[in-house]
């Protein structure tokens, strides 16, 4: 079991949510988040004075699969993450850890068979 | 930087005087004419049309005008609350907007107690030696349910008169926020209110010196703008910089609906300010929705040119530049002096926010000073170049050939300029001796809901 953190530019949600439904993937967590990356920042402007923003809005995914959903996971969101074919600077990054156990708190199933 | 404020402050208190003497005894032939109509526009203007000189009016209730001062009445209300509240709310910083709507919120409420206790008898009471009103309405005394303000309710023109009193207090605070001890705030709210706001509003509207000299102030270009915007300057210097400088607007939806709600209100600020539904509550009307619609355009235009984007902040500021310059005007220019006013606003209070707050360095948060005190600086002064005899016969500017205006004009800016900026001066130190004037650093760093309230937005 793999557990999935994707960071993606919030405009995308959308379509990884669709893209991850094809491939029968219906269980995530999103969460709005912002962090500083190589995408830097933007500048705000209020009242004629700039203001240099460094935390950048982007949202969080969080996945958990069994070893065979995992390279479809992370290439249908790879592919729908992208703005624009070639891909930008801020289009995100995605985190792949080692997941040890799962419990579903209704039924204390364990393991796969709770993801 | 207080210090140097202070001289170039009593200098201009005194060039001010200077000018006021010189300009009396210029003025004081033509002006005693002058008197009898101009007055009669603030105190009653159902009577600006000249009455036949046939018997003396009695004085009639107009159930017309009654029921559109009940409505204006309401529509100030809601400038403050929550009009006002939220465009400085949601400019602020989201730790600290809280506070900043209970600055405008406690303030209303002060101000409308103390109103009906002593500040309508000193501001609108028989005048005593044009300087302030008399004691006899302490508490509404003899003021009956059917006593009359012109053609009005007495008691209707008390609570017109309240709102106008409640919102340019609640002005200044845009520059006071995210500083500011609550306790220090409410302390001002008492003192401005009772030693600059009243005097001056009985100078301007009481039948006092001001209102004697002939100066034009339809709805409150010296009073409340100019007077709030003095205001707000003398206390960012007092106050110095917030630890944590610029502006972080933490909800500009909420802004923009307050901004919706002070243009909605200010019909009732200016067209009320007619005291009657007539054809100048129209004029009114007009240059109010027209002036304030040309300076967002100029402002949104300016900030296109020179930041390359066009904010709706900008969009909204420049709606409340125009509105505060028309203010003076309203009631006497045509819609082409409204559209000069809206212009000229627009910019120059764009050029103040942007490029000479930062060069002098004061921290006016909200940029009250640079919106009230600027913009209701050019609309009192080009009242005096473009009031059309044509709209009221009361107001006639430079243009339609009366040059002595725009001197009268000035002498009412000075002296509102230099006897707002020694008061509130004196009054900072008041507060500062008494309750102290900034919070801990701590404090502020948490932010003043939590701090001073004890809450969350």
């Amino acid at each position: 079991m793999k557990y999935i953190i994707a960071i993606i530019q919030p405009t995308r949600l959308e379509s990884v949510k669709e893209a991850l439904s094809h491939i029968e993937v219906f269980r995530l967590t999103v969460t709005d988040a912002e962090g500083i990356g190589r995408q830097k920042g933007h500048t705000e402007i209020y009242r004629g004075h700039e203001y240099k923003i460094n935390f950048v809005r982007k949202t969080k995914l969080e996945i958990a699969v069994n070893d065979e959903f995992l390279e479809p996971t992370i290439e249908a969101i790879t592919k729908a993450a992208r703005t624009g074919a070639e891909g930008k600077i801020g289009d995100g990054k995605i985190f792949i850890l080692p997941l040890e156990d799962v419990l579903r708190i209704r039924t204390r199933e364990r393991g796969s068979e709770a993801i | 930087m207080i210090k140097k404020a202070l001289v170039a402050m009593i200098v201009g208190f005194v060039l001010a005087f200077v000018a006021y003497s010189v300009g009396q005894s210029a003025v004081s032939d033509t002006s005693a004419k002058a008197i009898s109509t101009i007055v009669s526009t603030a105190a009653a203007p159902a009577t600006v049309a000249p009455a036949p000189a046939t018997s003396a009016p009695v004085a009639v209730l107009n159930t017309g005008d009654t029921a559109w001062m009940i409505v204006a009445t309401a529509l100030v209300m809601l400038m403050t609350i929550p009009g006002l509240a939220l465009f400085y709310g949601g400019i602020a910083k989201k730790k600290d907007t809280l506070n900043v709507i209970a600055m405008s919120f406690v303030t209303f409420c002060i101000v409308s107690v103390l109103w009906i206790v002593y500040g309508y008898t000193l501001a609108f009471g028989d005048d005593v030696h044009g300087i302030i009103g008399n004691l006899h309405k302490f508490m509404m005394n003899g003021i009956k349910v059917d006593t009359l303000s012109g053609t009005i309710p007495e008691l209707i023109f008390v609570v017109f008169q309240l709102t106008f009193a409640a919102i340019t207090v609640a002005l200044a605070s845009g520059a006071y926020i995210e500083r500011m001890k609550f306790s220090a705030w409410v302390l001002f709210s008492i003192l401005w209110l009772t030693f600059v706001y009243l005097p001056v509003a009985h100078w301007v509207w009481g039948n006092g010196f001001l209102a004697k000299l002939g100066a034009l102030d339809f709805a409150g270009g010296t009073v409340v703008h100019i007077n709030a915007g003095i205001a707000a300057l003398i206390g960012a210097l007092f106050l110095g910089k917030r630890n944590e400088p610029g502006l972080i607007p933490c909800n500009l939806t909420a802004t923009v609906t307050g901004a919706g709600l002070l243009w909605f209100g200010w019909f009732g600020f200016n067209a009320g300010s007619a005291l009657a539904a007539n054809g100048i509550a129209g004029a009114a009307f007009i240059n109010t929705n027209t002036a304030t619609a040309m300076a967002a355009i100029a402002w949104m235009v300016t900030e296109w040119f020179f930041n390359k984007k066009p904010t709706v902040l900008g969009l909204a500021s420049g709606a409340v530049a125009g509105l505060v310059a028309i203010t003076p005007a309203a009631g006497f220019v045509n819609v082409g002096g409204s559209l000069i006013i809206g212009t000229i606003a627009g910019v120059v209070c764009y050029c103040m926010v942007a490029f000479v707050k930062s060069k002098f360095g004061y921290d006016d948060t909200l940029d009250a000073f640079g919106i009230h005190g600027i913009g209701g600086t050019i609309g009192a002064l080009l009242t005096g170049f473009l009031a059309d005899p044509a709209i009221n016969s009361a107001g006639k500017g430079l243009f339609y050939g009366n040059p002595a205006q725009v001197k009268i004009q000035l002498i009412a800016i000075g002296t509102t300029i230099g006897y707002d900026a020694i008061v509130t001066i004196v009054i900072f130190l008041i507060v500062k001796a008494v309750v102290g004037l900034r919070v801990t650093p701590e404090e502020e760093m948490v932010g003043m809901d939590q701090s001073a309230h004890g809450e969350r937005a």
